[in-house]
């Protein structure tokens, strides 16, 4: 672990219609044990629903969970609006049910890495960790 | 002899017997306590021996692990009360399950061709998978639609997508299952006035709505209304449906969902079954005789990797329920005793890594459904973590359910299983469970409460981090993720790619539709689906008024939503 100041802040968030909320659960309460001080947004929310919480909460990352095939309208989406509300220092990342095409499509386009189904949750911890090591030093 | 001393000696031969029995038990305990220290030599391998739901197995059942007292109270014979060895007396011997693969994508001209490459290739029934907004009650043209439209199964905003969809499938000889909760009574509406349009009326539809708003709240997610006016939609289904549609079933009473979002065997049993006699107690409260609409009730669970607990969670169910309906609820009609079911494959068992190994496990699985005495099965495809299934990978899917009824023998005989120590003392222990959890539930004072605190989702939650700890730590093996992962990090398979021109093509129908419809028709149907709403009065009626002058999904969802309100979900992790 870093020598931490101040605690690494998440929102843990559910873009769109979709309900599938098992691995949101898993993962928010796995960076808590970790450590992190998570927010979870609920189902359903809108891009702008969770770019206001992003900035309300004072978060240094956007983890988002999709699994309803929409995702390459949603992270660019709520990508686009972080930078817009002049949060372009939020980290967003993610995961779900991604072809690995669309993975590497999104992570050209500023996104932060996206993991699959299966990744261990210390992979997700360590990367966030590595992440904000490297905003702290920079 | 006088009859006195004829019972006399048939009662001292009994005791003879009991006393041979009692001697035989005895000396089982002795050999196998005996035979407990022999295999202490032999130290066990350093695994978990108990089931993904964290049951511990022993290392041997016998005899002495039967508990259910009798066989014929436990047991019985197949299509006969508690029905344990299958909901009828000749199960596969006279009719196999329904191979019924789920499936829906883009726009419905797409989807209908699926369904017919589905049944050229044999399937015997067609399952629909609804797009998000579908299933969230929105129009494709919403913008709360943006992004979704066609991604993760068929659009259906209206009767028009509706028709479409099943162009040239006759209904009246396919049996049709929608998987539809939040807005199902609109879309069951679309469905009977499509099969209208064709010339076939109610009476003859056979096929299931999924319709089971309990268990969405619980795992799934896709509600629309609060608990009490959407409990009220589906006893109106039900009512509907034994007047007029007495051949369909008007909801699936889910266990697959709240499975897949984390619970255990246990769980999933005792929280579907809770969720069933919920809707039992609802529709007599409303007045409906009880053997009006049971017969008609059906259920849904989900296969997962354990073998045997899978196989013994089934003919729980079967037990459980039959024994409640007649003896609580007081059903006559043995239909009303009998429960019969769907399966599906475990998704959440399938890999992204090394997906071809998804085969082995979806073959396994559906054996167990087999060997659960299912009456329809989905069998997952191998890609389905990485994206929609290709038409190759459903095949493959589709061809493991008929090597599986054809080839491999386990459909000769009915419940070939029967009277295995292990697997009859895994059914009696399910039922327990199920039995104690019905208790917890009842201690809330009914599902609904239980919601509203929030219980089931948080059971649930816990369940499924449990099973994350135990696959991270490397305790619980997943083959080619935490333990034989060479080759886990080549993917090379082709995944189905969704055209991203459905939404303007969706949209576009859209306006056409809402040019060349009745503009006074839509007002007048939705202001009195309205007025029902708030006055009372069975609903399915002015839903097909509405279907029938081309209302959309959202105009008929917000018609209701203005009486009925939206649910809001307790947010907690």
């Amino acid at each position: 672990m870093q020598g931490i100041d101040r605690k690494i802040r998440v929102l843990v968030a559910k873009p769109g219609l979709d309900g599938h909320d098992r691995g949101a659960k898993v993962i928010a309460s796995a960076l808590r044990d970790a450590g992190f001080e998570v927010i979870y947004t609920g189902l359903h929310q809108t891009p702008e629903m969770i770019v206001n919480a992003a900035v309300q909460e004072d978060v240094h990352i956007v983890a988002m969970s999709i699994l309803s095939g929409a995702h390459m309208t949603l992270f660019p989406k709520v990508r686009e609006l972080l930078d817009g509300a002049g949060a372009n220092h939020i980290l967003l990342t993610g995961g779900g049910i991604i072809p690995v095409e669309d993975i590497e499509d999104l992570e050209s386009r500023g996104i932060g890495r996206l993991f699959g189904p299966g990744t261990p949750t210390t992979e997700i911890i360590d990367y966030i960790q590595d992440w904000f090591g490297g905003q702290e030093t920079s | 002899m006088s009859t006195i001393e004829k019972d006399a000696s048939a009662s001292s031969e009994l005791l003879a017997l009991l006393r041979e029995q009692e001697d035989e038990l005895s000396e089982l305990k002795e050999r196998l306590s005996r035979w407990e220290q022999s295999c202490a030599d032999a130290p066990e391998r350093e695994i978990l021996f108990s089931t993904v739901s964290g049951r511990e197995i022993k290392p041997l059942y016998t005899l002495l692990d039967r508990t259910a007292s009798q066989y014929q109270d436990a047991l019985g014979l197949p299509g006969e009360y508690p029905f344990t060895r299958g909901p009828y007396s000749t199960m596969y011997r006279t009719r196999l399950w329904t191979m019924r693969q789920f499936a829906g994508f883009g726009t419905a001209e797409e989807t209908n061709e699926r369904y017919k490459y589905l049944l050229r290739q044999g399937q015997t029934g067609l399952s629909v998978a609804f797009d998000f907004p579908t299933l969230m009650g929105f129009d494709s043209d919403h913008p709360r639609s943006l992004g979704e439209v066609g991604v993760c199964g068929v659009a259906i905003s209206s009767l028009h997508d509706m028709e479409r969809l099943f162009d040239g499938i006759p209904l009246d000889e396919v049996s049709v299952s929608m998987t539809i909760n939040g807005p199902a009574i609109i879309l069951f509406c679309f469905y009977v006035v499509a099969a209208e349009k064709q010339g076939i009326s109610p009476g003859v539809l056979r096929g299931t709505v999924q319709n089971d708003i309990l268990k969405e709240y619980q795992a799934q997610h896709a509600w629309i209304f609060p608990p009490e006016p959407a409990l009220r939609c589906i006893i109106d289904m039900f009512e509907w449906c034994s007047e007029n549609a007495p051949k369909y079933n008007p909801i699936s009473i889910s266990g697959y969902h709240i499975r897949e979002a984390g619970a255990t065997a246990a769980q999933e049993l005792a929280f579907t079954l809770r969720n069933g006699f919920e809707y039992v107690e609802r529709a007599i409260a409303r007045g409906l005789d009880v053997d009006s609409f049971s017969p008609r009730l059906s259920f849904f669970f989900d296969v997962h990797n354990d073998f045997f607990e899978e196989i013994a969670k089934f003919r729980a169910a079967r037990r459980i329920w039959s024994r409640v309906m007649r003896e609580k609820y007081r059903a006559k009609n043995p239909e009303s005793w009998r429960l019969r079911t769907h399966a599906q494959t475990a998704g959440v068992t399938l890999t992204a890594q090394q997906p071809e190994n998804n085969i082995v496990r979806v073959a396994y699985q559906a054996m167990a459904a087999a060997l659960g005495g299912t009456q329809s099965l989905h069998t997952n495809s191998m890609d389905e973590t990485l994206a929609l299934p290709t038409e190759k990978s459903v095949r493959t899917a589709l061809r493991t359910q008929q090597v599986l009824a054809f080839e491999s023998g386990v459909t000769n005989t009915i419940d070939p299983l029967a009277g295995s120590y292990f697997l009859e003392a895994l059914t009696d222990e399910l039922e327990r469970d199920a039995l104690a959890i019905f208790d917890e539930i009842d201690c809330f004072g009914g599902v609904v409460p239980a919601i509203e605190e929030g219980w089931f989702q948080r059971e649930i939650a816990m369940s499924a981090m449990l099973q994350q700890r135990e696959v991270e730590a490397g305790d619980r093996v997943v083959v080619g993720v935490n333990h034989f992962t060479e080759g886990s990090e080549e993917v090379e398979i082709e995944t189905l790619h969704i055209d991203s021109g459905i939404e303007e093509s969706q949209v576009a129908q859209m306006v056409e539709l809402r040019a060349r419809r009745d503009p006074e028709a839509v007002e007048r149907t939705l202001r009195e689906l309205r007025e029902s709403s708030r006055t009372g009065g069975n609903l399915v009626p002015r839903i097909l008024e509405c279907a029938r002058a081309y209302c959309t999904l959202y105009e008929i969802r917000r018609a209701m939503e203005d009486v009925f309100d939206s649910y809001k979900e307790p947010v907690f992790f």
